[in-house]
């Protein structure tokens, strides 16, 4: 993963770009697999891996596949990447030990879900459809916003020049 | 693309069973991993390859871009009915116990049908925007 994000990082070709990030999502849902989040795996290998990889070849399609030369040095970028990903490795070594049954996440409303009083194998799916269904209808509507924006941007009217504002539907 | 025997072989081999491995991410999500997410973005991609191999018009052909717009709306207003439903049926909202005499059985209803709302929302958006990404480059491609 390393290798593919340093290649990643420094191939000015953005069509390799794009095949390497293909590749750094599979890697991602191996270590997902890994990390017994099964689910999660699943919609990184078809959502990071596919459908994007797809969708960024097509946008690729419509402009130059070649990277522009940088306006000015990223050096504050750079420090300010950085300095994020220090703030966040700090904020990641007081969190619990990985898999520690004592952890506070797994002392709130877990026992809870996991009492599987609804009968649903799967507690993912209990968890994400049932106890917190709300939170999953906000994320739809998320998702159904983001295909209306996309529709209102890239949308071509059937004739450009005669009525502005009908929508040629 | 559309020359290549190869691809169009396995393509015809290969859609069916995307298709139906989507299919059953869905309905198979109460038991295994798998959910209404999960099973749109298959879907999704299934249908996309099929584009890839055979050209946006044949797709086109077979799902029209009414129909996709239709499932954006669709998926959210369906999962918004689960909820509403639950209202009438004297519970609070996205309260599935009242679904059904059986609380555990209402449940697992509440869910498939909230399941299947995100799967139709999520197939729809990604089909909507490759659909909008393709289309564009094949219209800049005729002008110019």
């Amino acid at each position: 993963m390393a290798c593919s994000v340093w290649v990643l990082a420094r191939t000015p070709n953005l069509f390799a770009v794009v095949v390497l990030s293909g590749i750094y999502s599979f890697l991602m849902a191996t270590v997902l697999v890994a990390l017994d989040a099964v689910d999660v795996a699943m919609t990184e290998a078809a959502v990071g891996a596919g459908v994007s990889t797809v969708l960024l070849l097509g946008a690729l399609h419509l402009c130059k596949s070649e990277e522009a030369k940088p306006a000015h040095r990223p050096w504050l970028p750079l420090l300010l990447s950085v300095a994020t990903a220090a703030v966040l490795i700090y904020g990641a070594l007081g969190l619990p030990d990985f898999a520690d049954p004592n952890a506070p996440i797994h002392q709130h409303v877990v026992p809870r879900y996991l009492q599987n009083e609804i009968d649903v194998p799967n507690v993912v799916t209990a968890v994400l459809a049932s106890f917190r269904s709300y939170d999953t209808l906000g994320e739809t509507t998320v998702v159904f916003t983001a295909g209306a924006g996309i529709i209102a941007l890239l949308r071509r009217r059937k004739h450009p020049k005669s009525e502005g504002s009908s929508d040629g539907k | 693309m559309e020359s290549s025997l190869v691809l169009r072989v396995v393509g015809k081999l290969l859609i069916p069973f995307i298709l139906l491995f989507a299919l059953y991410v869905q309905f198979h999500g109460d038991f295994g991993p798998g959910g209404g997410f999960q099973a749109g973005t298959i879907f999704a991609a299934g249908i996309v390859f099929y584009a890839l191999i055979f050209g946006l018009d044949k797709t086109r052909q077979v799902v029209p871009d009414r129909l996709v717009e239709t499932m954006l709306a669709a998926g959210v207003l369906l999962y918004a009915g689960v909820g509403v439903a639950g209202l009438l049926l004297g519970g609070n909202f996205l309260d599935y116990f009242v679904l059904d005499q059986d609380p555990i059985h209402g449940q697992h209803r509440g869910i498939f049908w909230v399941e299947a709302g995100v799967a139709i929302t999520v197939c729809g958006v990604m089909l909507k925007i490759f659909y909008m990404f393709a289309s564009r480059g094949q219209s800049e491609g005729n002008e110019e």
